[in-house]
């Protein structure tokens, strides 16, 4: 199983590697980072320009392809180059990163188990009111684009704060300008900007583990094993509870890996609506900004978050699912 | 615990009807039975598919979906079942009342281990047993019910076991608080006819241990002929015939009974004579016709049939032996004579055969089939080699009919398909109509395809469900090429060939039964008009009734056409009825081989000795008298090193040689050696004292 | 739902209860029965989710295509009485700061929408038909290299990847932009085309056409193709939905359709800053995107219930 475990990472990672590096090919083909320098008035003299390509380690007249690899082995200095503005991209994903996990781990964590909850509660439940109420919210979810679902909530907690006349709810940025320094305010205030963005990440999140969970526990309420437990001796929903939702979690370990995509995904569109400076945003302004080594630096944090799902997922399904540990 | 008074029955079922509710009219699977079950009896529920037997089943274990509407009374020790909610139910479910379902793999939670699930089944009904106690008893179910090594075996999950084993492992559930009924619905259909034998004998030994009494549902009539004391015969939701086994198998009054028992083969008279085939096929529960439900498909039906529904009542003077038809007081008397009702049909007129020469078209030499064993996604890495066709020869002549048989896994099917492939084989040769395939081009490989086709086991899977059969049928005349009006006219002729209606060409495979399916297969086997059809298993899927008529078909189509058939099958009565020759397959190697009379009279190979011995007999004084060669354990598999003789870790007739002969089956791979007219790959023929009933 | 009907599409012998009701008993003499397209096709007109997600669609077609016609505005009409005018009997939807009726605007900016999604989701599932039914049923070197490649592709979440390769359709006309979303769209489905070909292989149907003669490419025209038909068709379905939904996120961000074309997503984009005090702007587009989402997402679940009734039908 270890074995097994190593040789799937391993394919992650020259996945990983693979994409990053072609991130790196496309960006360097279609953008010109000194597309700003040269657009200057006065333009700035040609070696300074050319300073500047040197710099970012852009050079055109360096092969591409050597340029690539350049980039690639510096990785594993820890060193991804220069933004534009002349930071080091190391120090941008360091800080950009942990605001987007902290958007990502909260809403994947709670919209997951939120959602299996919901999934097996509709099953069970089949076709009754609740089940229903929590079909057709899922399908309005689904219809609902996140960052619609993000202005919308924006709309309705401004209506909801000049009801009560005061910022209970705030929205812009992770945190204040002029939050209170101490330790419990300061984790209020942070909260309290969490809490939009989270709420449509974990809805569009449970919303899909919801109808997911659902259709796990739809397949399994017919099984055989359900009614060899039953004819042991368990009630019917004991036999559900104890035999049923356990079989029906093993699918979901997988759907995890997929629906972490999206979620990555949501959470960028979000970091933009509500100015969280995550990656999401960074790698959206670094294509507008022409920043080659910002925008390859983007795609290797959100490729190795896809390979740290995809070994979790894996992991996980050994866990739940005896059958494929060898 | 209600009082019990002497001579109450066990199991007392009232007037039980189960109906499914359905859009398009309610579905009657049950309706009105009545029987008893005593203390310690063993009786045998008998029926075919829609029978109503497993739904009666599980309507006295409150197993029923929820859409189901049940009515009448089902008194288990005095206690009415019907009255308990599902609480009250489960204190008695798996205590009392235990129940071992048809397919062990999917039985049993693939996420704990088969300890854990046992223990469950102790624990639910003692809240004082710890988990190590129950563990323990565990381990004791499981020697019980013959499972070697139960110390690590309780830790096992279910896909680590083999069917065999499972279905052991669902007996000591079943048995873990010593019930007073156990039943057991279709428990070894899923398994292999060496397993059944086992598991019977498995079921047998924890009726004995625990005194419960058995409730055996199966449609096969060899095990009930072999293991019930009473019968109860049902059809299409009704009890039918009910008695002592004897009673019933030698003197059945119902002509349902009497037509069902003539349609089976035999494996000690079989092909000796036609089996009997019921027309037609059971109504359709959801709008059943009045009167009797068998009245259509019955060849003595009277006005009356039509009209009352008969009821169980008994007939003559023994009162213990029930049947529901309106004559049977005439068939009890002996004034309507058995063999009247369901008369034997005639083979086809010699007049009407095609002539044959004793030419070979097939011939395949040392054919050799392997695959590589892998593991891992990505970086496949092979870890072995299964030899599922490890050097097979046979030939056949025009005219003739070879049967392969043997259990799963024994390269049987992959025979075949390799075959029909037409390419060189891994090694050795196939030859068909004297042309090597080795040495074929495209062009002429598909010309020589026309010659040989293949019918599969699954009607249902075989034909594409998307084509109307008319086009399923042509099919093989597209790749060869017909033009369209020359393919539609012979349509039209095969459908009438397999006794289906010419009209019936632009319907859908999903509006015949499987029965219809199957000829559907044939005709299109039959298409480019072979010289060779290869079928396999083509009659494991269908009903006992249904698969009659499906061999007397071939038969018939093999004798008018002269068709040679490659017929591969595990149901030994069923090659006998229609093979002239039979291969007996163990691990991918032919282990016996000769004329089908020879080698089933008198099998010489301790392999089909036992397969002979596995094989039920419907016929209770025959299952009272045989004795049997039991194998242990499981078939190996196809990718574990044997060295030598392949079947010596299981062989009976291995435990009883001396050291120096055993050697010699460790150390020499057994050649197939001629013997007494049949070839037998065996050292020790000569000294084989097995004894076959 | 029947018995028999359940059969006649999962074509399994049993109704999953495993008990012995009969399979399919209906005698085939007698009343013509339904082909499996009328089997679907009876069970979608039972179904309410059907005929309400399809009139809402129909509705919004119309909406896009026949109502700049008669709406007595054109898209860059500007009203010159009305600046920023909330919804009146004059403008139903309001008007923009620049006097542009938004009822307007909403129809024209559908229109794109609904084209880009219905040429980009079809399009995706014909991608995913043809890779994964020959990675499935060629198999060896070339199934891993796909399947390889596939992986590769979903590293990346498809809104990250259509970013990276903006450059490319930037400046370029809509068109360019509906064949990227495409290109980024067929993966998941082209892995259960691929995985459904496998299985279809080794049904006794499929053989049996291989051991009549026929080559890889009648085989899968033949058998395999027809058989995940349904499947296909359901993803076209809610592919166009998702295809509608990834082009609003892009365009909302800057990155697909540019003026002079107006989509939703350009239309959500223009009316965004407004949000909060002139909520009338974002509001419609918004509102539209969603019943047309919806719309689109209660069709296709319709019919992949119909398709598969066993997700569905009461088991227990």
């Amino acid at each position: 199983m270890i074995v097994y475990l190593l040789r799937r990472v391993l394919n992650y990672s020259i996945l990983t590697a693979v994409v990053s590096s072609l991130a790196y090919v496309l960006a360097s083909l279609t953008l010109n980072p000194v597309h700003d320098l040269e657009s200057r008035h006065p333009r700035p003299p040609q070696h300074v320009i050319d300073n500047k390509l040197d710099l970012l380690g852009a050079n055109p007249d360096v092969p591409l392809i050597e340029r690539t690899w350049t980039w690639f082995i510096n990785i594993f200095h820890g060193d991804l180059g220069l933004t534009v503005s002349n930071h080091p991209v190391t120090d941008q994903l360091i800080t950009r990163g942990g605001v987007s996990l902290q958007l990502l781990l909260v809403g994947s964590i709670i919209g997951a188990i939120l959602g299996v909850i919901l999934g097996v509660w509709g099953a069970v439940r089949q076709y009754r009111a609740s089940d229903q109420v929590v079909t057709y919210a899922s399908y309005l979810i689904f219809a609902t684009p996140t960052f619609v679902m993000g202005i919308l909530l924006m709309i309705a907690a401004t209506q909801f704060n000049n009801a009560i006349g005061t910022q209970l709810i705030t929205f812009s940025g992770q945190f204040s300008a002029d939050a209170p320094t101490d330790f419990w305010g300061n984790l209020g205030d942070r909260l309290s900007h969490l809490l939009l963005p989270t709420i449509v990440l974990i809805l569009g999140a449970a919303a899909s583990y919801s109808r997911y969970q659902r259709n796990a526990m739809l397949d399994v309420l017919g099984a055989d094993y359900i009614r060899t437990a039953r004819a042991k001796g368990r009630t019917r929903s004991s036999a559900l509870v104890r035999h049923g939702v356990r079989v029906a979690l093993i699918p979901m370990s997988t759907f995890f890996a997929y629906s972490f995509g999206t979620l990555i995904a949501g959470a960028t569109l979000l970091e933009l609506v509500f100015s969280w400076h995550g990656m999401g945003e960074q790698a959206v302004q670094s294509i507008q900004t022409s920043d080659i080594n910002s925008i390859a630096g983007a795609t290797l944090f959100v490729s190795v978050l896809i390979l740290c799902s995809s070994t979790l997922s894996e992991v996980l399904y050994a866990a739940l699912d005896p059958r494929v540990r060898r | 615990m209600a009082e019990r008074r002497a001579g109450t029955p066990l199991l007392e079922v009232r007037n039980l009807s189960v109906t499914f509710p359905q859009a398009s009219g309610d579905v009657r699977a049950v309706r009105d039975i009545s029987y008893t079950i005593s203390e310690g009896e063993f009786l045998g529920i008998v029926g075919e598919s829609g029978s109503g037997k497993s739904v009666s089943s599980l309507a006295i274990m409150g197993l029923l979906p929820d859409n189901a509407r049940v009515e009448g009374e089902i008194l288990f020790q005095g206690r009415s079942l019907l009255r308990l909610d599902d609480r009250e139910l489960s204190r008695i479910r798996g205590k009392e009342l235990s129940i071992i379902f048809q397919d062990p793999l999917s039985a049993l939670t693939p996420v704990y281990t088969i300890g854990d699930q046992i223990g469950e089944a102790l624990r639910l009904h003692d809240r004082t047993l710890t988990r190590q106690a129950a563990e323990t008893r565990a381990v004791e179910l499981l020697r019980i019910v013959g499972i070697p090594d139960p110390v690590r075996r309780v830790k096992a999950f279910p896909h680590e076991f083999s069917g065999g084993m499972r279905q052991r492992a669902m007996i000591a559930m079943a048995i873990a608080n010593n019930p007073r009924l156990i039943i057991a619905d279709e428990p070894t259909t899923a398994l292999d006819v060496t397993i059944q034998a086992q598991i019977l004998e498995v079921l047998e030994e924890a009726k004995r241990i625990t005194g419960a009494a058995v409730s055996l549902i199966t449609h096969d009539l060899g095990v009930i002929a072999g293991h019930a004391d009473r019968v109860a015969v049902m059809y299409a939701g009704k009890l039918v015939e009910l008695g002592a086994v004897d009673d019933v198998f030698y003197e059945p009054t119902m002509p349902y009974t009497i037509g069902l028992l003539r349609s089976v083969p035999n494996i000690r008279t079989a092909g000796t004579e036609r089996l009997v085939q019921l027309e037609g096929r059971p109504p359709s529960l959801a709008a059943l016709p009045p009167g009797c439900p068998f009245a259509a498909r019955c060849p003595v039906a009277i006005p009356r049939c039509s009209v009352d529904e008969p009821e169980l009542v008994p007939h003559g003077t023994d009162l213990s032996h029930p049947s529901a038809c309106h004559r049977a007081d005439e068939i009890a008397a002996g004034t309507l004579p058995r063999p009247a009702i369901f008369p034997r049909p005639e083979p086809l007129p010699i007049a009407d055969r095609a002539p044959v020469d004793d030419a070979v078209v097939l011939s395949v030499t040392d054919m050799v089939k392997h695959f590589p064993l892998t593991r891992g996604g990505v970086f496949r890495r092979r870890i072995g080699t299964v030899r599922a066709v490890d050097g097979v020869s046979f030939e056949i002549a025009a005219g003739r009919t070879l049967a392969i048989v043997g259990e799963s896994g024994c390269g049987k099917t992959t025979t075949i398909l390799e075959l029909m492939e037409l390419t060189a084989p891994q090694r050795g040769s196939i030859v068909v109509e004297g042309r090597d395939v080795a040495t074929l081009t495209a062009t002429q490989r598909r010309a020589l395809r026309s010659d040989i086709q293949i019918v599969f086991q699954d009607p249902a899977a075989a034909v594409d469900p998307r084509l109307p059969v008319g086009e399923v049928i042509g099919e093989p005349l597209v790749a060869q090429r017909v033009p369209r009006e020359v393919r539609d006219r012979r349509v039209a002729e095969l459908l009438e060939l397999v006794g289906l209606d010419a009209a019936m060409a632009d319907r859908y495979p999903h509006e015949f039964s499987g029965g219809q399916r199957q000829r559907i297969g044939i005709a299109r086997g039959l298409a480019t008009d072979p010289r060779i059809l290869v079928l396999d298993e083509p009659v494991s899927a269908l009903d006992v009734s249904i698969q009659a008529g499906v061999i007397n078909l071939l038969q018939d189509l093999r004798d008018a056409l002269g068709l040679s058939l490659v017929f591969v099958a595990h149901d030994l009565a069923v090659v006998r009825q229609i093979a002239d020759d039979v291969a007996v397959m163990y691990l991918g190697r032919i282990v016996e081989h000769g004329p089908i009379a020879t080698v089933f009279d008198d099998p010489k190979h301790p392999y089909t000795q036992a397969l002979m011995s596995a094989a039920p007999i419907p016929d209770p004084a025959a299952e009272r008298e045989r004795s049997r060669v039991l194998l242990d354990g499981d078939l190996p598999s196809p990718a574990q090193e044997i060295t030598g003789c392949r079947f010596r870790t299981r062989c009976p007739l291995y435990k009883l040689l001396d050291e120096a002969a055993q050697a010699r089956c460790i150390g020499e791979d057994p050649a197939l050696q001629p013997k007494d007219g049949v070839s037998v790959a065996c050292h020790h023929v000569e000294r084989n004292t097995l004894v076959v009933g | 739902m029947t018995l028999s009907s359940i059969d006649a599409l999962t074509e399994k012998d049993s109704d999953g209860f495993g008990i012995d009701v009969p399979p399919d008993e209906r005698p085939v003499r007698g009343r013509r029965s339904l082909s499996r397209n009328g089997l679907i096709w009876r069970r979608l007109k039972a179904m309410p989710r059907f005929w309400i997600g399809g009139s809402v669609l129909t509705f919004l077609v119309l909406f896009a295509f026949v109502g700049p016609v008669l709406s007595p505005y054109t898209f860059s009409q500007q009203d010159v009485m009305y600046f920023n005018y909330p919804p009146t009997t004059v403008h139903w939807f309001g008007t923009d700061q620049l006097g542009h009726d938004v009822l307007t605007q909403v129809m024209v900016g559908l229109q794109k929408s609904l084209m880009i999604g219905f040429i980009a989701g079809p399009l995706a599932t014909i991608l995913s038909a043809l890779i994964g039914s020959f990675a499935g049923y060629v198999g060896g070197a070339a199934d891993k290299a796909i399947v390889w490649f596939i992986d590769l592709m979903l590293v990346l979440p498809a809104f990250f990847v259509l970013i990276i390769l903006y450059p490319f359709f930037r400046g370029a006309s809509w068109i360019v932009m509906t064949f990227f979303l495409a290109l980024t769209g067929w993966m998941i489905m082209a892995q259960v085309v691929r995985s459904q070909t496998r299985s279809l292989r080794e049904r006794d149907f499929v053989k049996a056409a291989r051991y009549m003669g026929f080559g890889p490419w009648s085989v899968v025209t033949r058998h395999i193709i027809p058989n995940v038909a349904s499947l296909l068709i359901i993803d076209a379905t809610l592919g166009v939905g998702a295809m509608i939904l990834a082009e609003t996120s892009l365009s909302f961000f800057g990155f697909g359709v540019q003026l002079p074309d107006v989509s939703l997503g350009s239309l959500l984009d223009a009316g965004d800053a407004a949000a909060v005090t002139r909520p009338w702007l974002f509001l419609a587009p918004a509102i539209v995107v969603v019943v047309l989402l919806l719309a689109i997402n209660l069709v296709g679940d319709a019919l992949r219930d119909a398709v598969d009734p066993t997700s569905k039908v009461n088991h227990g």
